[in-house]
């Protein structure tokens, strides 16, 4: 159905046919994003009459560097979850990387870049062996990823060994996560991301164009680049009232684009897609359904491990509690909150920084009222819930519209 | 239709069986179609109809049973070898993804690309696809899909058989397999389903249907198999036949006695 029958239905109905668009835009997950972005307002709204800080720049910037380690781990479990499978111990696995990392720079005096490249090499490894297990030996993925947590978690204490706590020295590592790009190379990747993103939708118009298929309403694609263009210049300027866009954010966003590139582009990211959605499907289809499987376990923990890495470069140390506590159900819940679905098939790479963003503002915005873990753990796990109980609600509302 | 064969039929089985623990689905199954054959294969629930089709399409591989492209020996051992050789099918559940729209679902498994692109960043050509979605669609004269970037999901029974078939021929096969493509259709679908079937008989394709609907069966196809208990037990030319000895056949009221003895085999 054209964006043009929409229109028109809209208006013969009425307020009546909005909503009932609305609600099938909800379950077909195409108004995902929007709901979150509405949620993530909220919030904010909130702190920011709770306390007049929440909003400044220099907390801001902080919110989104406490949040580039649980953004990049999610990212994996996104592809984790667009299989219909999940990965338990992402959280230990990046712990446990991170730990050989700072165990080959200090111990070993092995370059800071080489011991990033073994940590993520370290990941990839543990990835494969979960693919392997899964496919070879058809463990549900929940199964071997929960043992997976524990033994990663042995693993990385006894890496770390007797110290315990290993810390960074001021280096590549640390920078990661320490340098800011200047006012006017801010501005001058917001306009190029800005133009990028024009260029792409006219190229794309023209290309439809040009083969003789309907190129789709302008103005709503017109609309979503400026309210995109608007969220990017806005960030921009309250980096650069701060100390600048942080290099960080910038590789959390690049990780992020590159996937939703292979995601919804390629190939393998369609692939990914069936298999989540009819996985027998996708066998008779000729697809080899075990190799897409392995692939996304090895880039999944590699993601952890490259989360780990960042979370050591912000807290400058990596000890024995790294990757513990709530990284992993925050880099699971995020996600979900944002609009993946648990089943498989359904999702965004997107919702990886969305979800990181809501549930990293709740905690940001919990730490600067000073309440206590008990108050925090609540809250974040009543989001959670608020979150799975949409996402089931609509798959059931998909369900009865079938 | 073309009983004396002297060509080798464009697709033979021989002495296919295939057994689940103690339950034996397939017991020397003989079965050939020649091209521009329409062939039913129809007998009781649990007679082992899918079970061959799933045999021939490499999905579920038999345990025994030799195959003949043309006279020439081939194997079959994985859905893509099924492909290679020009065999397609159209499962019994359909087998679509419904989180993908109908683009998607047409090629799955056989994505196109952007020639410009570099070809290892396996960038999907979504307008060549999408543009040979509308031909393909076009070509078997389905009106009852409008937008081909409709998910499947929010198709009814017949758009969704009507996308499992033209998925089926995309790759310009030879021989078309089409598990129960009736079962769930309207008479107006079913009209169009087997209007199809007649175009890829014209087309020269080999095509085999399994349908328990035997008003289909006379009505489109050119000579019927009949599968019971797990063994082909007789095979009729539509022309010299009446429903009532096809009933019999898969009952066993009348064959039964001789389950070994096919009607009419070379
Ligand atoms: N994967 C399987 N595991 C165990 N038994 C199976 C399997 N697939 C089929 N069978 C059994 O093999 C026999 C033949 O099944 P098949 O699906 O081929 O029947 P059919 O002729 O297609 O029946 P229907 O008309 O109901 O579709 C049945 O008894 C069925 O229970
Ligand atoms: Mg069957």
């Amino acid at each position: 159905m054209s964006e043009k029958e929409h229109d028109t239905q809209v208006s013969v109905r009425g307020v009546g046919g909005t909503v009932r668009r609305l609600g099938r835009m909800v379950a077909e997950g195409q108004a995902g994003s929007l709901l979150v972005i509405l949620m993530i307002a909220a919030i904010w709204i909130f702190f920011q009459v709770m306390n007049a800080n929440f909003l400044s720049p220099a907390n801001l910037t902080n919110l989104m560097l406490q949040n580039v380690a649980v953004a990049t781990i999610s990212i994996g479990v996104v592809l984790v979850l667009l299989l219909g499978e999940i990965d338990l111990s992402i959280g230990s696995i990046s712990g446990l990387c991170a730990a050989v990392m700072a165990v080959l720079i200090i111990k070993h005096n092995v370059s800071p870049v080489l011991a990033v490249l073994a940590a993520l090499a370290t990941g990839a490894a543990i990835g494969l062996f979960t693919g392997f297990m899964v496919t070879r030996f058809r463990i549900p993925s929940f199964v071997i990823t929960l043992a997976g947590l524990l033994a990663w978690e042995g693993l990385q204490l006894y890496v770390l060994g007797a110290t315990g706590t290993i810390n960074m020295p001021n280096d590549f590592v640390t920078k990661l996560t320490s340098t800011f790009f200047s006012s006017l190379i801010g501005l001058i990747i917001a306009v190029l991301a800005i133009v990028f993103m024009c260029g792409l939708a006219f190229l794309g118009r023209v290309r439809r164009r040009r083969a003789g298929l309907p190129a789709g309403p302008m103005r709503a694609q017109a609309i979503r680049i400026v309210l995109i263009g608007a969220v990017i210049v806005a960030a921009i300027v309250i980096f650069n009232k701060d100390r600048g866009l942080p290099l960080a954010v910038l590789i959390v966003v690049g990780l992020a684009l590159a996937f939703a590139y292979i995601t919804q582009q390629t190939r393998f990211g369609r692939h990914v897609f069936a298999v989540g959605g009819n996985a027998e499907a996708a066998r008779r289809a000729g697809i080899r359904i075990d190799r897409v499987r392995i692939i996304v376990f090895v880039v999944a923990s590699a993601l952890a491990a490259g989360g780990g890495i960042l979370a050591a470069s912000r807290l400058l140390a990596v000890n024995q509690s790294s990757g513990g506590s709530d990284l992993l159900l925050m880099a699971i819940a995020g996600p979900v909150i944002a609009g993946t679905s648990l089943f498989g098939g359904r999702g965004s790479v997107w919702s990886a920084l969305l979800g990181a963003l809501v549930i990293g503002s709740i905690a940001n915005g919990m730490d600067l009222l000073s309440l206590s873990s008990s108050v925090k753990f609540m809250v974040t796990g009543a989001v959670l819930m608020l979150a799975v109980t949409l996402e089931a609600a609509t798959r059931l509302q998909r369900q009865t519209d079938d | 239709m073309n009983a004396t064969t002297k060509a080798p039929p464009l697709l033979a089985l021989k002495g296919v069986s295939k057994r689940f623990g103690p339950l034996e689905a397939l017991t020397g199954v003989d079965f050939e179609v020649d091209a521009g054959e329409v062939v039913a294969l129809v007998g009781d629930n649990g007679a082992g109809k899918s079970t061959l089709v799933k045999a021939i399409a490499g999905v579920q591989l038999c345990d025994e049973g030799t195959f003949f492209m043309r006279g020439t020996e081939v194997t079959v051992s994985s859905p893509k070898d099924a492909t290679a050789l020009g065999i397609t099918t159209v499962y019994q559940d359909l087998a679509l993804c419904d989180n993908l729209d109908i683009v998607a679902n047409l090629h799955l498994g056989h994505e196109r690309f952007v020639e410009s692109a570099a070809r290892f960043s396996g960038y999907i050509d979504e307008i060549e696809m999408e543009k040979s979605s509308l031909k393909l669609l076009e070509s078997l004269a389905v009106t009852t899909i409008k937008d081909v970037r409709a998910h499947v999901a929010s198709l009814s029974g017949g758009q969704r058989q009507a996308v499992a078939i033209a998925r089926s021929l995309l790759g310009e096969p030879s021989v078309v397999l089409l598990d129960e493509p009736t079962a769930a259709l309207g008479v107006v679908q079913t009209k169009q389903v087997l209007n199809c079937i007649r175009t890829l008989r014209e087309r020269g394709l080999g095509v085999v249907i399994i349908s328990h609907n035997l008003a289909d069966v006379f009505e489109v196809a050119d000579r019927i198999v009949v599968l019971r208990l797990a063994a082909r037990v007789a095979t009729f030319d539509v022309r010299g036949v009446s429903h009532e000895d096809v009933v019999a056949a898969i009952t066993g009221a009348e064959f039964g006695a001789a389950p070994n003895e096919p009607k009419e085999r070379t």
